[in-house]
């Protein structure tokens, strides 16, 4: 994308499973985009969709952001830590946009109780349909960062390769966000999913 | 320098510019952070009070006294606390006192979708409703300039989008107003019959007044643009509306909410062709226009139910909205359940298996409602699993005594379930109450309350002793277990049920997310040993699923509570490490 056109609004969607990181993910995001003066809005749940449910963080900038979430059809970029949650808000994404998913799958309780089943080879079905998407084993890149709870940040890296930002907003940004006896984990974390293309 | 502010953070802002000192809530989704971010001010006393009602007399209180005050709910905490509201719509101020009060369109986080701008019209308090992080923190400040320039509470209208949005904001210096004189005043401060009939009088003169101020007033803006369309809207279906049609309609956006003003109403009607009112949940603008006389379109198109969005306001505009991509797949749904080592699972497992009726609540633990464990039958409001199930056996006699309870969180226990457990004990219903004490408030994200031991800032503070105070009421059997220990969850539930007085069960385990809780290593299974009988399988726990026929242990969420281990008959489930 072009960050010099600051007349549009740029929407990207994080989205994962309650207790996954993806309220961190969308801190670090929001304060690497503050850093360069756009308008900006974050929009968050909390409270009873936490706890292991489908969650979502809504983050837009540009010259001025009126609405705070994000509606059908209107993401430039979707970041998913799940693959089922990366089907489940696909209808979010816009013509041509792109999405990046975490190849991790976490059953949720109806395919526990054996009520349904967990869709496979979820990840071919969408690029069969033209989307241009990135899969990246982040829960693996996280360990060997040194933390399996680091793969909010691995995926901020992959993400930071389809954002125009100069490096040290996303640096900073993760200095004001991470607790600094991680930071050293959070940081080769974001290397990685950086490397990854 | 501009920060980026969740919506609750700006208002906690705005209490400490505009010199808020006391500040009391009781944590209700989406309005919780607000008092939690005030709590780290230290010039200002703040405080979880039991319940909302609490927290308001105790608001009320601090005005007289002559500070300015606050406390915070969500819409369902204004129903408790609506017997002082309104009362102190009558009585007034002394020194400044703001109510924030967080709906929930959409229903993200509660257990209904009320309208809180039919309180302030009910009650006679005006109301501000910001619609961005900015206004929550200018608003804040302009709801205490109202409350003393008109001698009235205010009330400050969020909803969950924007409570729960960070957007833009600027800070500016505290300024602490001069504490008011407190000077004892019957006529305004006991709302007894004689001073409330003058005190009404005031009140509707009061009213009158708003009225002219909302006619003038800044927080109501005008924006022209294009004049054949004409918007009439607030929070944030403003930002909505703006997102969707843009310059191509003009906007009156309102920052009071309650009264509305007419004269302003009627000249934006005069320069624009069409008039629409976007009003998420119920038609109070739309009624107010009809009744001045102005020809609206409003709840004909746009739904009483559920939260708008920019695509839903283009779409019954008539413009157009961006095709969506899909799979064919079906995508299974993903409710929140409860964590793997939650407490409450235990208890659950054991009601689920001796097919008791339970009479539930509000809290973590309604996830006990959710398959497989499908333990709870009813959940209406906070308290009402005890007094509902006084109710119930009282209808039902002993046939209902002997197989049913209720269960309660502690927090909620502490908010109203007292009161419903006095009942039980003085008219006399052989009922069985659980009191699942996880010792935080846990669904709200983990509040401290009167049986924690600390305070919100975390300080050691009086806990109460839920086991004197179930005595203290007048139950004599009260039995404290361990929800781990499901074979004596088993003789407890069985023993109390069977006893003929009412009984209360302790079910005492802190929250398994509480970061003193320390956790054992991930348990495994021993693949050679699994039967795949899925006995496992019956609590509910997110972290073990059924791989080829076998069950498998998810090692980054298992925190080794050994639930599983008591329910497998062939030991197939072993501690630490896989060998």
């Amino acid at each position: 994308m072009n960050s010099n056109n600051i007349n549009e609004v740029k929407s990207i969607m994080i989205v994962g499973v309650g207790g996954q990181g993806t309220l961190l993910a969308s801190r670090i995001l929001g304060n690497a985009i503050l850093a360069q003066n756009y308008d900006v809005k974050v929009s968050e749940v909390h409270g009873m969709s936490q706890r292991g449910g489908s969650v979502v963080t809504y983050v837009r900038f540009g010259k001025e952001v009126c609405s705070p979430v994000i509606d059908e059809g209107q993401a430039d970029i979707i970041v998913s830590f799940e693959q089922l949650e990366a089907a489940r808000w696909l209808k979010y994404l816009k013509k041509g946009g792109k999405l990046i998913t975490s190849t991790q799958k976490i059953d949720p309780m109806p395919v526990i109780t054996g009520a349904a089943t967990y869709p496979n080879n979820l990840i071919e079905q969408m690029k069969e349909k033209g989307i241009d998407l990135v899969a990246v084993d982040a829960l693996s890149l996280a360990e060997e960062a040194g933390s399996s709870k680091a793969t909010n940040v691995v995926l901020m890296g992959v993400l930071s390769n389809y954002l125009d930002f100069e490096d040290k907003f996303w640096e900073d940004a993760i200095n004001q966000c991470v607790p600094s006896k991680f930071l050293d984990v959070n940081r080769k974390a974001f290397t990685l999913g950086e490397m990854h293309r | 320098m501009k920060q980026l502010m969740l919506g609750n953070e700006a208002v906690a802002r705005g209490l400490y510019e505009a010199g808020c000192s006391v500040i009391s809530s009781y944590p209700g989704t989406p309005s919780t952070e607000i008092t939690e971010y005030a709590s780290k001010y230290d010039d200002m006393y703040s405080e979880w009070a039991p319940n909302e009602k609490v927290a308001m007399e105790v608001a009320i209180g601090a005005s007289i006294g002559g500070k300015r005050s606050f406390c915070a709910m969500k819409h369902v905490g204004l129903n408790v606390a609506a017997d002082p509201l309104f009362t102190v719509a009558y009585s007034g101020v002394n020194g400044g006192m703001v109510i924030a009060v967080a709906d929930d369109p959409g229903m993200h986080s509660s257990q209904n979708e009320q309208d809180s701008r039919h309180y302030a019209i009910a009650s006679k308090v005006p109301m501000l409703e910001p619609s961005d992080s900015s206004e929550c923190l200018a608003f804040t400040k302009l709801a205490f300039e109202i409350s003393e320039r008109f001698d009235t509470p205010v009330i400050l209208r969020l909803s969950t989008r924007i409570a729960h949005s960070q957007s833009l904001i600027e800070t500016a210096d505290r300024i602490v107003p001069m504490q008011k004189e407190y000077i004892k005043n019957p006529a305004k401060y006991v709302m007894m019959p004689a001073m409330a009939k003058a005190r009404h009088v005031v009140v509707e003169k009061r009213t009158l007044d708003l009225v002219e101020y909302a006619e003038t007033s800044t927080v109501n803006k005008v924006i022209m643009n294009n004049s054949k369309i004409g918007i009439i809207t607030s929070g944030t279906s403003y930002q909505y509306a703006r997102e969707a049609l843009g310059d191509e309609a003009s906007y009156l956006k309102l920052g009071m909410v309650n009264p509305l003003p007419i004269k302003l109403i009627q000249d934006f009607a005069s320069k624009v062709e069409k008039l629409y009112v976007i009003e998420e949940l119920d038609d109070i603008f739309e009624t107010h226009c009809k009744k001045i006389g102005l020809n609206v379109v409003g709840k004909d198109i746009f739904p009483v139910i559920g939260e708008f969005s920019q695509n839903l306001i283009a779409q019954k505009m008539g413009a157009a909205i961006n095709d969506t991509l899909s799979l064919e797949e079906t995508i299974p749904v993903r409710p929140p359940v409860m964590c793997a080592g939650c407490p409450h699972r235990g208890m659950f497992y054991t009601l689920s298996k001796n097919k008791v009726m339970v009479s539930g609540d509000i809290g973590c633990y309604t996830l006990g409602a959710q398959a497989p464990l499908q333990s709870i039958d009813t959940t209406i409001c906070m308290g009402a699993s005890i007094s509902g199930l006084h109710g119930f056996n009282k209808a039902m006699g002993e046939k209902g005594e002997k197989s049913s309870v209720a269960v309660i969180g502690d927090s909620t226990f502490m908010h109203s379930g007292i009161t419903g457990l006095a009942n039980i004990a003085y008219n006399n219903s052989n009922s069985t109450v659980i009191i699942l004490d996880n010792s935080i408030t846990g669904m709200t994200g983990h509040q401290q309350n009167p049986t924690t031991g600390y305070n919100i800032k975390g300080e050691p503070a009086t806990k109460i002793s839920l086991e004197k105070l179930c005595e203290a009421v007048g139950i004599n059997r009260v039995t404290v277990v361990d929800p781990y220990d499901l074979k004596r969850c088993d003789e407890v539930v069985k023993e109390e049920l069977a006893a003929e007085e009412p009984s209360v069960i302790i079910a005492r385990r802190p929250c398994a997310l509480l970061k003193s809780v320390k956790h054992k290593p991930a348990l495994h299974v021993v693949n050679d040993s699994c039967k795949g009988c899925k006995s496992c399988m019956k609590i509910g726990c997110p972290a073990i699923s059924i791989r080829d026929k076998k069950a498998v242990i998810d090692k980054t969420l298992c925190v080794g509570c050994g639930l599983c281990q008591s329910l497998c008959a062939f030991s197939a489930i072993h501690e630490g490490e896989e060998a």
